[in-house]
Order: structure tokens, then C-alpha cells, then sequence
């Protein structure tokens, strides 16, 4: 087939291959020590000020479960050291105060007894929690107080039966997914149980769902990390970018098990359409698409009132049953100037009716505008699906070329290499219609729009070839060809998402909505 | 399990047989160890509910006390639903301590009485919660599944 031959060079080097970030993960700088409060402007003026990232790159760490439960130990340890205190009543500090170590520290400096007690802890003592054997002692929650009777009590001596306390841990743990702040079951009283307690008191199983949980509550309670939203993915992601960048920049991070999101609002990828928009996009979507076509086929709107009106039957005279305007569905005038001709327009010429369907008219503009974009946004979405399918069968491809044409394994990579391009080009190429959506037209958008139809036509053409069967794929020129679409698709790619980002963090960008915070900014006004 | 709470009834039940039931609190029936009726009035002058006798429906989990009984106003012919903004026309109760939050396993049936009983000695408004009839109209959730939102602490 015929290819866009202008566009090509005719060795394509192995880092074009691939999309560009994939060196993200732990990239050089140390920005996030986990120790040290995060810089307020990370992101932002700072990635700006690194002319070697890319603007729509932000920086960040992907944590597996192991580096999560090091990264609580050593904060717990410095606690433990600096106060004094044993780690489990550190866990309990750090966790109130939301893994701010400095602001712990200061707290407890100032005032020790009300950081204690807000806390959840009473007055520190380093005796090891034990069950005792009280003589004369009756639950309070069984009402038991036979001989012998195994007991435990918190730091407030609040005292109950084990057999209570594992009925409480596990109604808790197991029904309620509760873990970093157990209150002692006693009414009113709110000293937490400690890790050391805990496991005194309930089984393996429950102490190890307690730590999951507080695992948990660790990565949710820290602004700066959150889950890898792919199932099973264990992961979790570090990244500076606060909720108010989030109008400058589009903060995809990809964790290690390849799944690649938006850290600002957990859903797939979507540059360079930034998070509002996104929202709005799907909301817009949800509300309007699979209705929308019917109702551009099927209805009017009340010239008076806009509602939407099927004729579902009967005669021409309407009656909105919103404003109660009365017009003729044939020619939308005013139903009063059909005078004796009822049930029979022939009034074509009429002032009233043309006025009318002018403005109708107007209204399934917008409503055509919106299809537009949102036909090539779901067909992007689509064809992404279909090649995601393709890439389950590349693998059986490649196997297959290996043996036919007796390349090695390294040699049929880039049928992998041309999979990759093509997933993310179409994700950001589906996001580009959302994001044109709601753009105003000038020049900006214009030098857009020639971006994306660069991107588009690469896309497709790739796409092409990548479908052929292998018998044609054995051939070195169309390896050479597909090797060089995929290289300049993900240039293109880039062209885009650096283009876009960059007038976005510079806020260029006008659109026809209004974002609920606009940051100030330096440009024009962000309102059409 | 269900050992856990039918004991723990079982000594409530001795204990109230025998120490008998603070004033203003009657054990009406406790047939089983799934639901227990009592009635409840206030001790003093309060107009709101003077002369009224309240009936009181407990309904106890396999986890109860870990868990909260379900407590709720029973509307009988002698028996209203007494007037209180968190209390619904339907009976339900929005109390802290009867949720999850706010349960202890220290709590029992004659602390629950006693608190419901200070709820309404403590109210001088003669109104409903906001959105009651809304609520009661649409209303299907069992009392424990409902969100409340304790925001009024001085009632």
C-alpha cells in the first residue's frame, strides 16, 4: 500500500519505538522524599523550569506494597526515636496526623498532653499489653464473671473479657473495614488499640486484614499518593500535583504494571483533555449520547420554549405541554395564523414559520456540533478496544512470523512496538474530540486541529498495515514501513500533547465553559 | 454467634427481672431473644409529652452488643410516636449512640431506654426532623442503613 513516503526516514532508532514515558517511574530527581513535606508548587513552575521535561510529563514514583509498609516503618522509627514513645503509639500519632511527621512533632512539642489525647492516646507507658486474670472481675459487655476469666484492658483500664474483645476487633476489622482508629468499646472513650494489642487479641487472618487496612488508610490519608486504579495492581502512586494544578496540567502517571492514568482523577489517560473538562465530557456523554441521535431524527424542539416534542401521532397542532404554545408541527409557526386551514399546512412562506425553524435550526447545530465530536471520540474509544484485541493476537503473530520467515525474537518486536503506538495514540486521539469540544475557534485551535489530523492519518494508516496478514508482514519493506509509521505516529503524538500542555500551563487555551476555579493567569481571560 | 447475644440477653433479662427497670421504663414483652417490646415515659412536666406512654421496639443482631439493636417507636392505639425533630412520624430514631459511630457494647437495653427517655425530657420543640414526610413516604432502608447526619448536638 501507499504510504505518506514524505513524512518517513528510513531507519527509525529504538527509542522512537516506544511511547515516551516509559523512563518516567524513577526518574532522576529526588523531589519526593517521603520524609521531607512536599514542595507546595511541585509540578507546575517547576517542571517548567526543567527545560528536559516535556510539559504535559509530570514527575512521579510507583511504590509497590513492600516500599508502602517500609516507607510507615521508617517514619515510625524516627518517631519512635525523636519522642520516645514506643512504634505503636507512633503508628497511632503519625496516622492522626496524617503522616506529617513535622507537624506531629511540633504538636507534641507544644502541647504533649492535647496531641496525646486528640490522638487517641492516653498518658505513654512502656509496660507490653497483657491478658490478666482479674479476681472478681464481671464484663461489662457479656455480663460473664466466672473464675478464671481471661481479660484485657486499653491504657484507660477500661476492662473486658478476651472473648468480647475478639467479637469487637472482628465485627470491626471484618464487617467494617475499620482499622486505624478501634476505640475502645467502652462508652465515650476514645483510646485506640494499638497494633501490639491487636495481635494479642485475634487470629492471624484478622491481623492481617488490619494491616492491609492500614496500609490503606495509609496511601489514602497522604495527598501526594494514591492506589494503581488496574484490578489487582497493588501499586501505589506517588506524585506532587495538588487538585488546584489540576486546570494547568494533565498529570497521567503510568505504574509498573502498565496501566497509565490521570493522578489528579484516577481515570484512564486522558491528555491532553484536562480533568474538568473530562468530567463534564462524560457527564455530557452519559446525560446526552445514546439519546441524542434519535432525538436529531425523531423530534422538534417548541419554538417558543426549546422542550424537545415528539409527535408520536394525531394532528399537526401542537400544544407545548411546557409553555403551552401552540404552533403547527409541519411548518412550526404560529398556530394561530393557520386560521381555517387545520389539519393542512401549506403555509411554507410564512414570517412566523421560517423565524421558528431558523431557530431550530440553531439548535440542532449545537446539537450536530456536539455528535461530531462525539462519533469520532467513540470511535476512537472502539477502534482502541479493537486493537487492544489486535495486541492478544500480535503475540500469536509474532510467534508465527518468527517461525515463517525465521526472524529472531528480537527482530518481530516492533509489530509489539506499532501495538503500543497505536493503544495510546487513539487513547489521546479520543480525548483530542472532547478536548476540541469545548475549544473556541481562533488560531490556537486551528494549529490543534492540524495537529490532530496529522495524528489521526498516521493512526490509520498504521493501523492498516498492522492488520495485514503475515505473509505480507514478512516482508522487510513493510517492516520498514510499519517500523517508521510507528516512530512518526508517536512523534506526532507528542507534537500534540506538548503543544497542548504548554498552552495550558500557560493558559492559553479559551474554551466555551467555564471551569468551576480558574487559576489567574497570565494570558487571556479563559472565558469565551 | 448466635450464643453471643442470646447470653448476653439472658443476663439482662435476670438482671431486670430482678433489680426491676428504672422509673418511666417497663419491660413490656421479651419473648425471645430477637425482639423485645418496652414502654417509656417521661418523668417530668414536660407538655410534649405529658401524660403519653411511648412503646419501644428492640430488635437484636446475632452480633448484638458488638453491634447496635434496632431501636424504633412503635405506633399503637394508645401509644403515639412522640413529637421530636429527630425523631420520624414513622418512629425511626436518629441517635448517635443507636449507629455504628456512637455504639458501645457497653450500652444495653436499659441504657438505651434511659437515653431515649432524656432525649425527649431534654426537647421543648414541638416539631418533626426536616424532610420527615419525604422520608417516611420513601423511606425502605432498614434504620441501621440509613446515613444520618448527627449535626445537632444540643437536642
Amino acid at each position: 500500500m501507499d504510504t505518506d513516503d514524505e513524512f518517513m526516514s528510513t531507519v527509525s532508532s529504538e527509542d522512537d519505538m516506544l511511547p515516551d514515558d516509559s523512563d518516567n517511574d524513577i526518574s532522576g530527581d529526588d523531589d519526593f522524599g517521603f520524609d521531607d513535606e512536599p514542595d507546595p508548587d511541585l509540578g507546575i513552575q517547576q517542571d517548567i523550569g526543567q527545560n528536559k521535561r516535556a510539559p504535559y510529563d509530570v514527575s512521579f514514583r510507583v511504590y509497590e506494597p513492600q516500599d508502602i509498609q517500609q516507607q510507615q516503618d521508617v517514619l515510625i522509627d524516627e518517631v519512635n526515636m525523636i519522642l520516645n514513645i514506643s512504634k505503636e503509639e507512633s503508628a497511632i500519632l503519625l496516622r492522626h496526623f496524617r503522616w506529617n511527621k513535622e507537624r506531629l512533632l511540633e504538636q507534641y512539642m507544644d502541647h504533649r498532653e492535647k496531641a496525646l489525647e486528640a490522638a487517641g492516646l492516653s498518658q505513654t507507658t512502656s509496660a507490653p499489653p497483657k491478658l490478666e486474670v482479674i479476681p472478681g472481675f464481671c464484663c461489662d459487655i457479656c455480663c460473664e464473671d466466672e473464675e478464671g476469666l481471661q481479660s484485657f484492658a486499653l491504657k484507660c483500664g477500661h476492662r473486658f473479657c478476651v472473648d468480647c474483645y475478639r467479637h469487637y476487633l472482628g465485627q470491626k476489622i471484618r464487617e467494617e473495614g475499620e482499622a486505624a482508629r478501634i476505640q475502645c468499646p467502652a462508652e465515650g472513650c476514645n483510646i485506640i488499640i494499638d497494633a501490639r494489642s491487636l495481635d494479642l487479641l485475634v487470629t492471624a487472618e484478622l491481623t492481617e486484614r488490619y494491616h492491609k487496612l492500614l496500609n490503606r488508610t495509609y496511601v489514602e490519608d497522604k495527598e501526594t499518593l494514591k492506589w494503581c486504579p488496574a484490578p489487582d495492581c497493588q501499586n501505589a502512586i506517588e506524585c506532587g500535583i495538588k487538585k488546584k494544578d489540576l486546570t494547568r496540567i494533565v498529570p497521567t502517571v503510568a505504574c509498573s504494571c502498565s496501566h497509565r492514568f490521570c493522578f489528579g482523577c484516577i481515570l484512564n489517560d486522558h491528555q491532553p483533555a484536562p480533568c474538568e473538562l473530562v468530567k463534564k465530557w462524560l457527564k455530557k456523554c452519559a446525560d446526552d449520547s445514546e439519546t441524542a441521535n434519535w432525538i436529531s431524527a425523531n423530534t422538534k424542539e417548541c419554538p417558543k420554549c426549546n422542550s424537545t416534542i415528539e409527535k408520536n401521532g394525531g394532528c399537526n397542532h401542537m400544544t407545548c405541554r411546557k409553555c403551552k404554545h401552540e404552533f403547527c408541527w409541519m411548518c412550526m409557526g404560529l398556530w394561530s395564523e393557520h386560521g381555517t386551514s387545520w389539519y393542512n399546512c401549506n403555509r411554507f412562506e410564512e414570517k412566523s414559520g421560517t423565524d421558528a425553524r431558523d431557530a431550530q435550526a440553531k439548535s440542532r447545530v449545537s446539537l450536530e456540533r456536539y455528535l461530531h465530536y462525539y462519533n469520532r471520540y467513540a470511535n476512537h474509544e472502539q477502534s482502541a478496544r479493537l486493537d487492544k484485541d489486535l495486541f492478544a493476537k500480535t503475540e500469536k503473530k509474532m510467534v508465527q512470523l518468527q517461525k515463517e520467515s525465521g526472524m529472531s525474537w528480537i527482530e518481530v518486536q516492533y509489530l509489539s512496538a506499532a501495538s503500543m503506538a497505536l493503544q495510546t495514540c487513539r487513547q489521546t486521539l479520543m480525548w483530542t474530540y472532547a478536548f476540541a469540544f469545548y475549544l473556541a475557534r481562533n488560531n490556537l485551535t486551528t494549529i490543534f486541529e492540524d495537529n490532530q489530523k496529522d495524528l489521526e492519518l498516521a493512526v490509520e494508516s498504521l493501523s492498516e498495515m498492522f492488520e495485514k496478514p503475515v505473509t505480507e508482514l514478512a516482508d522487510s519493506r513493510l517492516k520498514v514501513d510499519i517500523m517508521d509509521k510507528t516512530s512518526y505516529c508517536n512523534k506526532r503524538r507528542i507534537i500534540l500533547l506538548d503543544d497542548t500542555a504548554r498552552n495550558l500551563s500557560e493558559g492559553k487555551w479559551i474554551f466555551n465553559v467555564e471551569f468551576s476555579n480558574p487559576t489567574p493567569i497570565s494570558g487571556p481571560s479563559s472565558r469565551k | 454467634m448466635a450464643g453471643f447475644a442470646t447470653k448476653r440477653l439472658g443476663k439482662e433479662l435476670s438482671k431486670i427481672n430482678s433489680n426491676s427497670l428504672p422509673p418511666g421504663i417497663e419491660l413490656v414483652s421479651a419473648d425471645n431473644f430477637e425482639e423485645w417490646f418496652l414502654d417509656i415515659r417521661v418523668l417530668d412536666n414536660n407538655p410534649l409529652y405529658l401524660n403519653e406512654i411511648y412503646r419501644l421496639k428492640f430488635r437484636f443482631s446475632a452480633q448484638y452488643p458488638i453491634e447496635p439493636p434496632e431501636v424504633t417507636f412503635v405506633k399503637l392505639a394508645d401509644r403515639p410516636i412522640p413529637i421530636h425533630p429527630h425523631i420520624y412520624s414513622n418512629g425511626i430514631i436518629c441517635l448517635d449512640l443507636l449507629g455504628q459511630q456512637g455504639w458501645s457494647p457497653v450500652q444495653n437495653v436499659e441504657s438505651v431506654c434511659m437515653s431515649l427517655q432524656s432525649m425527649l425530657t431534654g426537647n421543648s420543640r414541638n416539631e418533626r426532623p426536616a424532610g420527615d414526610e419525604e422520608f417516611v413516604r420513601a423511606n425502605r432502608l432498614r434504620p441501621k442503613d440509613i446515613d444520618f447526619y448527627y449535626d445537632d448536638n444540643n437536642v
